[in-house]
């Protein structure tokens, strides 16, 4: 059995819609110096007597950076000066996929994991997606993840028969949800009716359905389980990882079957030892980049009956279960720090440091991040304190 | 340090490395990669439990490439993970690759390298490393004279470049040996003097026979538990160790004097964890991120821990031939073939190809029990990986 590894640092900047005055490195060194006030973080290398950190995560992506090795802005940042930095160029919440990999491996104590984007650089993050698709067959149709979203929330709407009322109702859920929340400032709350107003963005997804474009860092210091007690009084534990792809092209898949999603999480499950997802978790936090996505991903996760999750948006099953009390994704993350983000958050209110959204003693709590086109590829992770 | 368990590479496979691989598109240029390395290993897709995917986006301009690459990888309804650090990409998925299954979580991991850099340009996609708003407009690409002119300083002219062509030289016949290999110029000795003169100086000393390619291709690696390792293969290469070790972005902007280059901080820390105290004697042979032949040359210095011109001699003595005392890149190197991300992937494979005996034309003619894989990127970075033919 491998050693357990906790969260022993949480720490991000505000998530806005465009943070001109600071460059990724600035966001980044803000998470970093945060981080140190919670833990003694050491860099020395040259002194093997010092415990301090032996590998550093970092996640970006060269195409929303504009640069080639986007990582490599981050080595003075990260104080990886002689020491080993490596990009996670995938979903942030991959970054401690590979954080506990890295740990239980033995080869590594402790981790400094710290994800940057800023989606503002962009002219459209649509211009960003879009050369994801494969330059022969779906690009030169136009496709980006937006338009690939609309095609699945088609398909989730005909299947589950959601509403835009209740895909209202959760927008305006996760407003009130963000006001209260001190790193998604700027956000004006609303109400259904105005969300049923907005702009059709990809029909169904209305411009209000979806994330704003943002721009942020967060990070996290994870450590095996004889340091992690030492360093900090609440460590928090991941109990389970788990992620799968489905097929690239949309026209191989079932938009609405949730397939990778349920490969993710049955792994997490597993490795979890959890046996009944609708009962195991305090706290939930899902990446919903669009309105539609919330319901869907949490009948994907196990948690909602499949087909009932209208049902369960009518019946205020979100404040039930106390999903994205922190506002979700649909409160403004960058697309590719989304997951991790929504860990830290699920990390906040275990150590219980979630301010106005804290759940009351919470003790166990799921993060989930998705990337690539109609929700390709899903990554979920369990987390508890003792 | 003490390993959770230990990890063998049980299977190789490498697509042909060539400037333009037209006829196939990225998956499909993969697929040749993936399965080769499977029927290599003696397995399927289905054995895999977890795919590690690299390479640098900016040079095909493709997001999250691993996305599209679930056609030609295999991954579709597994676990995967993308890692990407510059040059040292293909070796850094090893460490990956190693820390996935070390740990318990898998115990069959594919990792998959690849670049097809006639999609992009290379040189632009490098300069675009640089900051935008300090070091953009100095950057030229991954071309500098800067060692080519140190060397000669330290020992002469003559010296510095005689042994710099005769480096890129026997890296050709070595290539000439390699069928996959890109550029197999069939360069031979008596050539030295005219190809150091009339060959097209790109900066300074450093000439376009020099310098690396750019090649399209795809390299694919299987790293297995022991447990699984001992049942598909009789031979698995071990992984005995691996330490990677960045420098800052901005050169110097810590201030430390003298100059440490990170091969050599790499080098002395993982031979001094691992025993090893003549790493010259020690090691059976080297698979060298080579960029250019004056990097090569100047960098075997550093791996070795020398401080005086023996790695000169080396060079000048025929001790890095295949045949050799001390064999450097048998595949014919990084001059020869670079499909950037799968580069420092193909190093470590080949390096288990010769732990194994299983690298057919270019294999060294000696037992190999403990081998040397570099990776090299971003500003100086290296990443160093010990394979031996005991499990450690």
């Amino acid at each position: 059995m491998a050693r357990r590894v906790g969260i022993c640092a949480v720490a991000q900047t505000t998530y806005e819609r465009d943070k001109w005055h600071q460059r990724f490195q600035g966001m980044a060194l803000d998470v970093v110096e945060a981080l140190r006030q919670q833990v003694d973080i050491k860099f020395s290398r040259h002194r093997p007597e010092v415990q301090g950190i032996d590998m550093t995560i970092s996640v970006s992506d060269d195409v929303f950076d504009a640069r080639t090795i986007s990582n490599n802005a981050m080595t003075d940042v990260l104080g990886a000066h002689f020491g080993c930095e490596e990009k996670v160029a995938q979903e942030g919440i991959q970054a401690l996929y590979y954080g506990l990999a890295a740990i239980q491996s033995g080869h590594n104590d402790m981790v400094l994991v710290l994800g940057h984007c800023k989606e503002s650089q962009a002219a459209s993050r649509n211009m960003v997606t879009h050369v994801a698709f494969d330059p022969f067959f779906t690009r030169p149709v136009g496709l980006d993840f937006c338009a690939a979203a609309g095609l699945q929330a088609q398909a989730y709407a005909a299947k589950s028969g959601i509403t835009d009322q209740q895909l209202a109702k959760i927008v305006a859920r996760s407003r009130k949800h963000a006001a209260q929340n001190p790193f998604t400032p700027g956000l004006e709350e609303l109400t259904a009716e105005a969300v049923m107003a907005s702009d059709m963005l990809a029909d169904p997804i209305r411009s209000l359905h979806a994330w704003p474009v943002s721009d942020g860092a967060v990070g996290m210091v994870l450590a095996a389980e004889e340091i992690a007690v030492k360093i900090c009084d609440k460590p928090i534990w991941i109990t389970g990882v788990g992620n799968s792809i489905d097929h690239f092209f949309l026209g191989d898949r079932d938009l609405a079957s949730n397939r990778a999603l349920k490969e993710a999480a049955a792994r997490t499950y597993k490795r979890a030892g959890i046996t009944d997802p609708k009962t195991a978790f305090d706290v939930i936090e899902i990446s919903d980049q669009y309105a539609y996505q919330l319901p869907m991903w949490m009948e994907g996760l196990g948690i909602v009956d499949e087909g009932k999750a209208g049902q369960w948006i009518d019946g205020n099953g979100p404040d039930t279960l106390h999903v994205n009390m922190s506002g979700g994704m649909l409160a403004g993350n960058p697309l590719i720090l989304g997951g991790l983000v929504r860990a830290a958050e699920a990390a906040l209110q275990l150590r219980g440091e979630a301010g106005n959204n804290q759940v009351e003693n919470a003790k166990t709590a799921l993060a989930h991040g998705v990337m690539g086109p109609a929700g390709q590829f899903h990554s979920v992770i369990t987390l508890e304190r003792n | 340090m003490k390993k959770n368990r230990n990890v063998g590479i049980i299977g190789v496979g490498q697509s042909a490395y060539s400037s333009h691989r037209e006829e196939v598109n990225q998956p499909e240029m993969i697929h040749e990669a993936v399965a080769e390395a499977l029927a290599h290993a003696g397995m399927t897709i289905d054995d895999i439990g977890c795919i590690v995917h690299g390479n640098m986006e900016l040079f095909e301009m493709v997001h999250q490439p691993d996305l599209w690459h679930s056609l030609g990888m295999g991954s579709v309804g597994k676990e995967t993970l993308r890692v990407t650090t510059g040059g040292t990409t293909g070796a850094t998925i090893c460490c990956t690759a190693d820390y996935l299954v070390a740990s318990g979580m898998h115990d069959v991991v594919l990792a998959v390298g690849f670049e097809k850099l006639q999609e992009g340009h290379t040189t632009g996609g490098i300069t675009n490393m640089a900051d935008p708003l300090w070091a953009r407009q100095l950057q030229t690409g991954a071309l500098t004279g800067m060692t080519a002119a140190a060397v000669i300083e330290e020992f002469g002219e003559e010296r510095a470049k005689k042994a710099s062509m005769k480096y890129r030289i026997i890296m050709d016949k070595h290539a000439m040996k390699n069928k996959k290999a890109h550029r197999r110029l069939g360069l031979e000795f008596d050539q030295a003097d005219d190809l150091m003169v009339n060959s097209p100086a790109l900066v300074g000393e450093l000439r376009m026979i020099h310098m690396c390619s750019q090649s399209d291709g795809a390299c694919a690696v299987i790293f297995a538990s022991e447990e699984k390792a001992r049942q598909f293969r009789k031979n698995p290469a071990w992984i005995k160790d691996h330490i990677t070790v960045h420098r800052e972005e901005s050169f110097g902007c810590f201030g430390d004097e003298p100059f440490v280059l990170s091969h050599r901080y790499a080098a002395e820390k993982l031979f001094a964890r691992n025993g090893i105290k003549n790493p010259r004697k020690e090691i059976d042979m080297f698979e060298m991120y080579d960029p250019s032949s004056w990097w090569g040359l100047d960098w075997l210095r550093e791996f070795l821990l020398f401080n005086g011109d023996e790695h000169l001699k080396m060079v000048e003595n025929d001790e890095i031939t295949i045949d050799g005392d001390f064999p450097i890149n048998p595949s014919g190197g990084v001059t020869a073939s670079n499909p950037i991300g799968a580069t420092a992937l193909v190093r470590v494979a080949e390096a288990a190809l010769q732990i194994m005996g299983e690298a057919g034309e270019h294999q060294v003619p000696k037992t190999v029990n403990q081998a040397l894989a570099s990776g090299f990127g971003g500003t100086l970075w290296t990443v160093l990986f010990l394979l031996t033919r005991e499990a450690p």
